[in-house]
């Protein structure tokens, strides 16, 4: 229900509404491939409607789409006719026709084939559980450190201190590619491949996240500290009673930003892990493509699975995010 | 008073986690990277002494200049373009409109998403045989192109891309900026007779130069460091090279040529630039920037 208070609130909406089909639109594509089976994938791309063949009215289709459905019916028919006779006669090569949700199965499940099929045992569900504890543990513990430094850089006065802050900025703009090699060696000497350690404590420590509070924190008001800290709040009271209550917003917003960097993160998990049990959902998803080819309805399955879980974790979050607005007390 | 502020060494106690972390992963692997790039190495021989001639032959290279004057162009057209886009739709969406809680997370949902994925659906819609942009073009009469493998249009494909796929970040930080424009100010100025463009001048732009400010610096860091959609949607650096960009540049040299020593010389050269021009933004815009 649009309530409509303002007129100017109906373009506003009209606007709004036609930027969401734009963003929406390849993820759209996303879903409909993922129920997909690979003759509908790889020969239905003439017709501009992406719905899959199961779900479209027949007056879409264009000649090649009612070829190809009955292409699959035929097959259908051959496979029913097959499954009827008794197991010892049944010919092996009539394949099951594909099902709504077959890549679905196929993505959770897929296991290491008989030789001929180049994946890994794919445990899906360990690798969310990997993932879920890393970005956590990640997520919390950078949001706590990070918040400190921003607080002395924004509250005290220490010699080196734009010295340290623009050190701090300056290991942002390494490129990535040029640090995983010297990591690797440092790592391995360590041990840490292939532990939760080299997955979680490189990632503790976020500068972004450093630059991104320290912005926040410089629009607090600096007398509220000086009236705090005269009146014998020491000043780890004060960041702990008065500067994070105030800054929710930017927290939880850096909080969601972090998670999503970590759940999505690929590279760093691919260098630092080889056995299947500390392997990521990233990781895991990278298997759908090999030198054989794109399994693209199965790929295009688990990259529904995967972002599904942080759209719900957004959602909830966005929320209590737009509650905690204009808490912040910064009047002047 | 004072003079006990200015050797505040409690201080460091708050920054010891982050520097500690920073030094070890970071900060060290910098200078070992420094120290291998005056190296020929190629991972599994010995590393031999070169002195400067990394640097010369890097300097000698006209692809690396195309490779800088691409990243330069992905910037320059990326940051303002998502800069301008996101404070638009963070303005439409700071309005008291329902379901405003299903656009946030809807104009979030590309960032959400690996790069990974979003590539692969990307390289579908520019498909020159049944991508959808040329079919959406044939509605209007607009005869097909080739997109990503066309020279003059790869880049602006990427960019397109690239700005749809970040949109979502900078709209969440303007909003939380905007959040935090005190509500009275903009009462007082209705009540004064100010039009909306009045106040968004007066009163949004400047109060929302912390936050622009911030979005300009991690943006243009970014942009100098593009990488993954190059990677995945133009392979080899994409028509007559039009997408070489810096990283691209080195990860090719180090990943698939193995020039280990050359590859970390190139990335010098791109910290060195990075570092630049965010001195510059620190010296001379941060003075812009309007801190309550």
């Amino acid at each position: 229900m649009i309530k409509v208070k303002h007129p100017e609130h109906i373009a506003i909406h009209i606007l709004l509404i036609i930027g969401s089909i734009f963003m929406l639109f390849p993820f759209v594509w996303m879903i409909t491939t993922s129920v997909k089976g690979e003759d509908e994938i790889l020969n239905s791309s003439k017709s501009i409607v992406i719905l899959p063949d199961s779900l479209r009215p027949d007056f879409l289709n264009s000649d090649e789409d009612r070829q190809r459905i009955a292409r699959r019916e035929e097959r259908e028919k051959a496979y029913y006719e097959e499954m009827a006779r008794p197991v010892e006669q049944r010919n092996s090569r009539v394949k099951k026709p594909f099902n709504f949700f077959d890549n679905y199965r196929e993505a959770w499940t897929a296991q290491q084939g008989s030789g001929k099929d180049p994946w890994y045992l794919q445990p899906f569900g360990r690798y969310f559980l990997n993932t879920l504890f890393v970005t956590i543990t990640v997520t919390a513990g950078s949001l706590f450190f990070a918040s400190m430094s921003a607080y002395a850089f924004a509250f005290f006065k220490f010699p080196f201190k734009d010295t340290i802050f623009m050190m701090m900025l300056g290991t942002m703009m390494i490129p990535q590619q040029a640090l995983l090699i010297p990591n690797y060696i440092f790592l391995a000497k360590l041990d840490w491949i292939n532990t939760y350690m080299a997955l979680i404590v490189p990632w503790l420590a976020s500068a972004y996240s450093v630059f991104f509070l320290r912005q926040f924190f410089l629009q607090l008001p600096k007398d509220l500290f000086e009236a705090a800290t005269i009146d014998g709040c020491s000043r780890f009271q004060f960041y702990y009673k008065v500067v994070l209550p105030l800054s929710k917003p930017p927290m939880v917003t850096l909080g969601i930003f972090s998670f999503l960097a970590n759940w999505n993160s690929f590279v760093w998990p691919l260098i630092v892990t080889n056995d299947t049990n500390m392997r990521v959902i990233q990781v895991g998803l990278s298997y759908f493509s090999s030198e054989a080819g794109t399994k693209w309805g199965p790929l295009m399955a688990a990259s529904t699975f995967t972002i599904l879980p942080l759209v719900i974790m957004y959602f909830l979050a966005q929320k209590q995010f737009v509650e905690s607005q204009a808490t912040t007390g910064m009047k002047e | 008073m004072a003079n006990k502020h200015n050797k505040d060494w409690g201080a460091y106690l708050y920054l010891l986690p982050v520097v500690v972390i920073l030094v070890t992963f970071h900060v060290l692997p910098i200078f070992y990277s420094l120290i291998v790039s005056f190296y020929d190495w190629d991972l599994i021989g010995k590393p031999e002494y070169i002195g400067t001639g990394n640097y010369s032959r890097l300097f000698d290279d006209p692809m690396f200049y195309k490779s800088i004057w691409n990243t330069i162009y992905y910037a320059i057209i990326s940051v303002p373009l998502s800069i301008f886009c996101s404070l638009g739709i963070a303005l439409l969406l700071n309005n008291p409109i329902s379901g405003i809680g299903i656009y946030r997370t809807i104009y979030f949902i590309p960032v959400i998403t690996s790069i990974n994925a979003v590539a692969i659906v990307w390289n579908f819609i520019y498909n020159p045989d049944f991508g959808l942009l040329n079919k959406i073009l044939a509605v209007f009469a607009i005869e097909p192109r080739t997109w990503l493998q066309d020279p003059f249009w790869a880049m602006p494909c990427i960019i397109f891309m690239s700005v749809w796929k970040g949109l979502g970040y900078n709209v969440i930080i303007f909003l939380a900026g905007l959040q935090n424009i005190p509500r009275h100010l903009y009462e007082a100025a209705r009540i004064d007779g100010a039009s909306r463009w009045q106040q968004f001048r007066h009163i949004t732009w400047p109060l929302l130069t912390p936050t622009t400010y911030f979005i300009f610096v991690i943006s243009s860091i970014g942009s100098f460091q593009v990488f993954a959609q190059v990677y995945m949607m133009t392979p080899r650096g994409g028509p007559l090279k039009s997408t070489m960009v810096i990283v691209y540049y080195l990860y090719r040299k180090a990943f698939e040529q193995f020039e280990f020593g050359y590859a970390l010389a190139a990335a010098f050269i791109l910290f060195i630039i990075t570092f630049s021009v965010t001195l510059f933004n620190k010296l001379y815009l941060e003075k812009k920037v309007h801190y309550s």
